[in-house]
């Protein structure tokens, strides 16, 4: 009996040390990476990795159908004429979009959000689209919809099918550090609802809130800009983010703030190796 | 560029023309977030679909149809080659129309 005890003890004593342990122990993003997705992959074991770039509609069959039907001749395709033309536009200074970027601005979406080792700060995507304008002494655009989704469109359309290549570079602290708030972030708990990022897209992930299916984070970042069926018109990345903020009544970072730049990082680095296939349209 | 873009697709029993129009379909009913006034209404009242010249179809629409509306219509006995149109005219007297050729 005593004996019995004793080893009943023990054995709490270890789990107790286990779940320590593990709760509170430094992990690297690449062990974040594969911890995030052996939990979907125990969640959801009839999806491949590939599958998580279609979002929500990888989960729910019906509205998979309809997405399907609507691609085939999507809204956004407006959106992507009219970005083709204003990328391909030159400035008032005989120079354009494509000579910002390398290999002219064609099917290079997928190395955004990237490190800035001289600026030190993260790079997305839209930032580098007015960093451009700037040099070209241009106003910015704004960052959530309108002429900047048009174009993104248009970059992330010829970007279709690469993989993302999300790195946090070894010898870079900041990096690191900026990773680990996008993290933090992600399982923050803010607002009136006290919701998380994690609280719907990981706990919850695949279960219903009211009438939707909530979409795993794993694969968040894939298909930007979107034409969101609610609003009919696109919008970034960054404009969901706010949204989400918004719905858990917490206090709306803006576009491109540094705390978005940080989850989009830590977002991007879990999705890092899924095929882009944005421009997309999305309920 | 155009605001109407028409696609086609021959199935077994009849070919398929999906259309997909540019248009902002106000109700008249919105308010403008920033001043608070209405926004006029401004929508699509007649949109007329012809097969080869012959008119198929002609729709009598109201403002409850949605921004940036699509349509598709099934026409039988539609050959390679043949030219389908559609065309549309709004409130405030703005139209356009486009073609395209069945393959």
């Amino acid at each position: 009996m005593i004996q019995n005890m004793r080893v009943k003890a023990t054995t709490i004593a270890v789990t107790l040390y286990l779940l320590f342990s593990s709760s509170s122990a430094w992990t690297s993003p690449a062990e974040d990476r594969q911890q995030i997705r052996a939990f979907y992959q125990q969640l959801f074991p009839q999806l491949q990795l590939d599958d998580y770039a279609e979002g929500v509609y990888a989960i729910d069959q019906d509205a998979k159908a309809s997405w399907l039907a609507i691609e085939e001749f999507p809204p956004y395709e407006f959106a992507l004429e009219q970005g083709e033309i204003l990328f391909k536009r030159p400035f008032a200074n005989g120079s354009g979009y494509a000579d910002c970027f390398t290999n002219q601005g064609i099917a290079i979406a997928q190395n955004y959000p990237y490190w800035d080792k001289q600026k030190q700060q993260i790079i997305t995507l839209a930032s580098a689209i007015n960093a451009c304008r700037k040099i070209n002494a241009l106003a910015p655009l704004a960052y959530g919809k309108g002429e900047i989704s048009t174009l993104l469109a248009y970059m992330a359309y010829t970007s279709r099918g690469q993989r993302i290549n999300t790195a946090i570079p070894k010898d870079s602290k900041p990096a690191l550090a900026a990773y680990q708030q996008g993290k933090a972030y992600f399982y923050q708990r803010r607002g009136q609802l006290n919701f998380s990022c994690a609280t719907c897209h990981l706990d919850n992930a695949g279960k219903y809130i009211r009438s939707e299916i909530l979409s795993p984070a794993l694969g968040h970042t894939t298909h930007w800009p979107a034409y969101r069926l609610n609003s009919r018109e696109m919008g970034t990345l960054h404009r969901r983010f706010m949204v989400c903020n918004k719905l858990i009544r917490a206090q709306v970072d803006p576009a491109q703030s540094t705390a978005l730049r940080q989850l989009e990082y830590f977002l991007s680095f879990l999705d890092h190796g899924l095929p882009l296939n944005g421009p997309s349209t999305r309920k | 560029m155009s605001t109407i873009k028409i696609r086609s697709k021959r199935l077994a029993d009849y070919t398929l023309v999906r259309t997909l129009i540019a248009h902002p379909m106000e109700t008249g009913k919105r308010k403008d977030d920033e001043t608070g006034e209405l926004v006029p209404a401004h929508f699509i009242q007649t949109l007329n679909f012809k097969h080869n010249d012959q008119l198929m179809s002609q729709c009598q629409m109201g403002f409850g149809v949605s921004k940036n509306p699509f349509f598709s219509f099934q026409i039988k006995s539609a050959q390679a080659g043949d030219i389908v149109s559609i065309s549309w005219q709004d409130n405030l007297g703005y139209s356009d129309s486009a073609e395209h050729i069945i393959r």
